[in-house]
């Protein structure tokens, strides 16, 4: 009984710990990038002084362990796991954490009960935390996070194509042109410089269920298929010559990264399902050992 | 890099002076106000303090009390979408005359012509800087409206060097306008290059 609890505690402890880190700090491949960004920003004034204090922004968030963003966003919980797992088990422990971050100020009291418009002040109600189950044959615990803010969620969409409105059709050029559409439709409400997780098909709900998934890819992997790993480069590219810019003030960098998988679709759809994602990209990710300590940061 | 340091409140001649694209550190008092504060005055209730030639900054911030002295303090305090304001803020400038907004994203034609009209600006803050901007506000001074809840009050904050540029200025310009048109062609241009070649 007592060994029992200790494990529990220290689930829970671990899954602290990824909360808190997820909400003060950026991977190492988002950090890569944003630098990367600020060396180019040389012409415009204003996407300088924008980097500078993005940067700023950061450095300072991690050394007083304090939230990166106001909005510490939807937690998106992607758990693999062994066989014989108990889910539900799980589900409270991360509650547990969630709760004892909310009290401590790492995330911001941000979820509202929608019909009432209460916010429930632990974080903690229907669909929130989310979490996305996949049962794996390792023997291991991965636990990856995700915090999605508001502003960059406003501005995800969903296309239907074809597309007259944009001349569209049901091809990797038509999907280019509803992806860049976007881009101009979020100029800098999503805080940009932002990164797009994109799923071309797939159903409604399954396709933005696998655009968000796309968004746990490394910034800096290569796309197996050679045909979307050219289309990321190239909607990137195309994108930084918008001049929209940081923040939507102008400037080179626009997108910091473009990730797109795909599903298989019915013959009547052709849906392309499109993730915003802000400069605050949080999303951390651990692996544990048989007591639940984390054995191994994943990015 | 060249910087605007100006000390709020502000005159009007001073606002007459500043266009789209200007990068101004602000010291001074401002006010918070969100969906609560604008639905309140929309609403036609008096202002629980004199907003002439002030500042409203589109923020719900994270205040703590220490409850031993009874001072607050900001924990994050970063800007959030302005749009939303869309259909009051003109009011806020022709009824009680403040003088200028800070928020992100930019805000609409309504606004934009109020801004002409009454002689006022709009600030640009970095979205998500939440951390650099609360490090800039020194002191929170007061606090009103509390009974809106504690994001949607209206806090009186004292700050010093707080980064902002300017993005929709008196005379009629609106940067996020000018970038969404020379986006949108830039992207055209873009896509008949690709298709001729
Ligand atoms: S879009 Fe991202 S950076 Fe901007 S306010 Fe929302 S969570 Fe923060």
């Amino acid at each position: 009984m007592l060994q029992m609890w200790i494990v529990k505690k220290q689930m829970a402890d671990s899954i602290y710990e990824l909360i808190k880190r997820t909400s003060t700090t950026l991977p190492g491949d988002v950090l890569d990038k944003i630098d990367k960004a600020s060396s180019m920003e040389n012409g415009n004034e204003r996407a300088r002084y924008t980097m500078d204090i993005i940067q700023e922004n950061i450095k300072l968030a991690k050394i007083k362990s304090l939230p990166l963003c106001q909005d510490t966003g939807t937690l998106l919980f992607y758990v693999n796991h062994p066989a014989g797992f108990i889910q539900n088990g799980f589900i409270q422990l991360v509650c547990e954490a969630v709760e004892k971050a909310t009290e401590e100020g790492i995330l911001r009291q941000n979820s509202v009960d929608t019909i009432s418009g209460k916010n429930t002040g632990n974080n903690i109600g229907r669909g929130h935390p989310s979490f996305h189950f996949h049962e794996h044959e390792k023997d291991e615990l991965e636990i990856r996070l995700i915090l999605k803010g508001g502003g960059c969620e406003n501005m995800s969409a969903q296309y239907s194509l074809p597309d007259t409105g944009l001349c569209a059709g049901r091809d990797l050029d038509g999907v280019k042109k509803v992806i860049l559409d976007t881009v101009i439709n979020s100029q800098g409400k999503g805080c940009a410089p932002g990164v797009l997780g994109v799923c071309i098909g797939g159903d409604r709900s399954n396709g933005h269920a696998e655009a968000k998934k796309q968004l746990l890819r490394r910034l800096d992997d290569k796309n197996v298929d050679s045909d979307l790993s050219y289309l990321e480069q190239e909607i990137v590219e195309i994108s930084n010559k918008t001049g929209i810019g940081p923040m939507g003030l102008g400037g080179e960098t626009t997108l910091l990264g473009c990730k797109i998988g795909s599903l298989n679709r019915l013959p009547a759809s052709y849906f392309v399902s499109i993730s915003y994602m802000c400069w605050a990209y949080r999303r951390h990710g651990i692996i544990l050992d048989k007591n639940h300590k984390i054995k191994k940061w994943i990015y | 890099m060249s910087v605007i340091n100006m000390n709020a409140p502000f005159t009007r001649d001073k606002i007459k002076k500043l266009k789209v694209g200007d990068i101004v550190l602000i010291s001074g008092k401002i006010f918070t106000g969100r969906d609560g504060v604008h639905k309140y005055l929309h609403d036609g209730n008096q202002a629980p303090v004199n907003l002439e030639d002030q500042i409203i900054y589109h923020c719900g911030p994270v205040v703590v009390k220490n409850e031993g002295t009874g001072e607050y303090t900001v924990t994050a305090a970063g800007p959030t979408t302005s749009i939303r304001e869309e259909p009051y803020e003109w009011e806020l400038m022709r009824d009680h005359n403040i003088a200028a907004v800070i928020g992100k994203g930019g805000m609409g034609e309504t606004t934009l012509d109020a801004c002409r009209k009454y002689g006022c600006v709009y600030f640009h803050a970095t979205g998500g800087a939440a951390q650099v901007l609360s490090d800039r506000i020194k002191k929170v001074e007061g606090v009103y409206l509390m009974e809106l809840g504690s994001p949607e009050a209206m806090w009186v904050l004292q700050v010093s060097r707080f980064p902002v540029v300017v993005t929709m200025d008196s005379h009629g310009n609106s940067l996020h306008v000018d970038i969404r048109s020379e986006s949108e062609k830039k992207l055209k241009e873009l896509l008949q290059k690709q298709e001729r070649s």
